[in-house]
C-alpha cells in the first residue's frame, strides 16, 4: 500500500511531463526577430502553423477573380458582336496592315510588342484571350488589362484608380478600363478645359 | 411718507413702462413691412440658432423655408436637416497625379450647391503649378485657358475646403454660426451668419465665399434637393462653403459628392476614416498622401495623394 501511494504521483507526473515536452520537441517553435517603428527589436514566439510555409503561387488554380458589375463596353456602332462579320472570313492570325476593315484602329499600344490577336481570341472573336489561353467576355475586359497592369487592376478593384459612382456607403458603380482608355490607344486625351473664374472687378461685380 | 412715496413710485414706474410699450410697439409697427410678408419677416429675424431649436421650432423653420424657396423658385424645393451618420467622418482624396485641371467639378459643384452665377461663387478653385516648382504657391495660377489641358510641364490642384479637424474659421466666428459636425464636415447656418467674414480671414485655403450680392440662380437650374446646413439658397450678406455635399453624402445610401461623380479622370476618392475598408483609408496607407500646409497644423481631412 505504502509503495502505490509513493508511485502514483510519480507516474501521474511523468505522464504530464511527456505530454508537455513531447509536442514541444516534435514540432519547431521558433523565435521571431522583428523591428517595431521606432527600431526597437521584439522577439515574438510563433507556432508551426504560423511559419509553414505559403505553397507557391499556383498559375493553374488560381481563386476566381470577382466579377464586377459593368455598364456595357463602349463598342463602335454596329461592331459587335464581331462574329456576325467574322463567321464568313477565314481566320488569318499573320501580322499585317490591315488595308479593307478596321482602318480606323491605329495601335498605340506597345505596338512593337503586339498584335490583334494578341488579345482577342483569332477562332472565337466574341471573345478575348488572357495570356493563359483562357477566353474572357468583353464586360471582363479588366483581366485581360491586368495582366500587364497589374497594380492600376488592384487599385481599380478597391476604387482607387479609375471612375467609381454610386454610394459611398452603398452600392458603387464601376467603369471597365475602356470606358476611359481607348485600348488601341490608351493614352487620356487632352480637354478643353471648363472657363477660368471670373477676376474681382470684372464689369457687373 | 413711505406709502405716498412707494405709490408715487409705482405710478411713475407704470406710466413709464406703458410709455415705452408703446414707443416699442409703434417703431415696430413702421420698421415692419407689411402684408403677409411681415410674419416671415418676423420669425426670420427672432429664429433661434440651429443648434438650439427644438424639434418643434426646426420643423417650423424648415416649413417656413420651404415655402418660401418654393415659392421663389416656382418648384418644390425640400430643405433636409439630416444629422450625421453614427460612426462615420468624411475624408477626401485627391490623385494630382490624375488631375488634368478640366474644371468639370467646378461646375458640377456649382450646379449641385446652388452656387450664385452673378455675381459668381465657386467653392472650388483649380490652381495651375509648375511640374519644376512643385507645390510653390506662389507659382500658382488659376485663370489658366488654354484650348486643351493638361499643359506641359504643369500639374494642377483643385483646392476646396478641407474639412480641417481643428478648424481655424469656426473659433473666430464671433457667434458661432460656423461650426464642425460630428462627421467632420464644418457647416455654417446660413441664417445665424452675421456676415463679419472673420472665418474668410483665419481660413488659410480661401475656402470661404462671401455673398455681396443676393445671390442669382436661375429657376430651372436651382438643385430642390437641399440641406439646411448646406445647398440651400442663401441670403445676401452670408459666407458660404464647401460642405462634401451634405444633402448627398448624408443620406443611407449617400450618394459620393459631385465633384466625385464629375471627374472624367477619376482622381477624386470620397468615404469613411473610420471605415478599414474604405477607399480613402486605402490610398492613405498604400499611397504618397501629403495635406495641404501641414506646418498649419489645422489637419485637413482632405488627402492629396499620388497613385502612380
Amino acid at each position: 500500500m505504502k509503495i502505490m501511494r509513493i508511485a502514483r504521483p510519480r507516474l501521474i507526473l511523468l505522464c504530464m511531463m511527456s505530454v508537455l515536452i513531447l509536442p514541444v520537441g516534435l514540432v519547431s517553435a521558433a523565435k521571431v526577430k522583428e523591428f517595431d517603428r521606432s527600431g526597437q527589436l521584439i522577439v515574438t514566439e510563433k507556432s508551426a502553423a504560423d511559419l509553414q510555409v505559403q505553397p507557391a503561387y499556383d498559375i493553374k488554380n488560381r481563386p476566381k477573380e470577382k466579377i464586377f458589375a459593368v455598364p456595357r463596353p463602349p463598342f463602335s456602332e454596329g461592331a459587335f458582336p464581331c462574329s456576325q462579320c467574322h463567321k464568313y472570313m477565314k481566320p488569318n492570325g499573320t501580322r499585317r496592315t490591315l488595308t479593307e476593315y478596321h482602318t480606323e484602329i491605329v495601335l498605340h499600344h506597345a505596338e512593337g510588342q503586339r498584335w490583334c490577336t494578341d488579345c482577342h481570341n483569332l477562332l472565337n472573336r466574341d471573345k478575348l484571350r488572357l495570356v493563359s489561353g483562357e477566353l474572357v467576355d468583353f464586360e471582363e475586359s479588366y483581366r485581360l488589362c491586368g495582366q500587364c497592369h497589374g497594380d492600376k487592376f488592384r487599385d481599380w478593384k478597391v476604387g482607387v484608380h479609375g471612375k467609381r459612382t454610386g454610394y459611398w456607403n452603398g452600392d458603387k458603380q464601376y467603369l471597365l478600363c475602356v470606358h476611359c482608355h481607348n485600348p488601341h490607344d490608351p493614352k487620356f486625351k487632352a480637354l478643353k478645359p471648363l472657363p477660368p473664374p471670373d477676376r474681382p472687378g470684372k464689369a457687373g461685380h | 411718507m413711505s406709502d405716498i412715496k412707494k405709490c408715487d413710485g409705482y405710478v411713475l414706474h407704470k406710466s413709464r413702462r406703458r410709455m415705452l410699450k408703446g414707443l416699442a410697439a409703434g417703431i415696430g409697427l413702421i420698421a415692419l413691412p407689411g402684408r403677409d410678408a411681415s410674419a416671415l419677416v418676423w420669425e426670420e429675424f427672432f429664429q433661434k440658432h440651429f443648434r438650439e431649436l427644438s424639434k418643434d421650432e426646426l420643423k417650423g423653420v424648415i416649413a417656413r423655408l420651404e415655402k418660401d424657396y418654393s415659392k421663389q423658385y416656382g418648384k418644390q424645393v425640400t430643405v433636409k436637416t439630416t444629422p450625421p451618420i453614427e460612426g462615420v467622418r468624411y475624408g477626401y482624396g485627391l490623385d494630382l497625379s490624375r488631375c488634368i485641371g478640366c474644371r468639370r467639378c467646378v461646375y458640377a459643384c456649382v450646379k449641385e450647391n446652388n452656387q450664385s452665377r452673378t455675381p459668381q461663387i465657386q467653392w472650388i478653385r483649380v490652381l495651375q503649378l509648375n511640374k519644376e516648382k512643385g507645390i510653390d504657391l506662389s507659382e500658382a495660377e488659376h485663370y489658366y485657358n488654354p484650348a486643351t489641358v493638361p499643359e506641359k510641364g504643369h500639374f494642377y490642384m483643385p483646392v476646396q475646403c478641407q474639412q480641417c479637424e481643428k478648424p481655424p474659421c469656426t473659433k473666430v466666428c464671433p457667434v458661432q454660426a460656423t461650426w464642425k459636425e460630428n462627421d467632420g464636415i464644418v457647416v455654417v447656418d446660413y441664417n445665424w451668419c452675421i456676415g463679419c467674414r472673420y472665418c474668410m480671414a483665419a481660413c488659410p485655403y480661401g475656402a470661404r465665399h462671401f455673398n455681396w450680392a443676393k445671390p442669382s440662380v436661375p429657376s430651372n437650374e436651382i438643385n430642390p434637393n437641399t440641406h439646411y446646413l448646406g445647398n440651400r439658397p442663401r441670403p445676401k450678406g452670408v459666407v458660404e462653403k464647401c460642405t462634401f455635399c451634405i444633402q448627398r453624402t448624408r443620406e443611407q445610401p449617400g450618394r459620393y459628392p459631385a465633384c466625385e461623380e464629375i471627374c472624367p479622370v477619376g482622381a477624386r476618392k470620397f468615404g469613411n476614416l473610420l471605415d478599414p475598408e474604405s477607399e480613402i483609408r486605402y490610398l492613405i496607407e498604400n499611397k504618397r498622401v501629403f495635406i495641404f500646409k501641414e506646418e498649419l497644423n489645422t489637419q485637413p481631412k482632405f488627402y492629396y495623394f499620388y497613385a502612380t
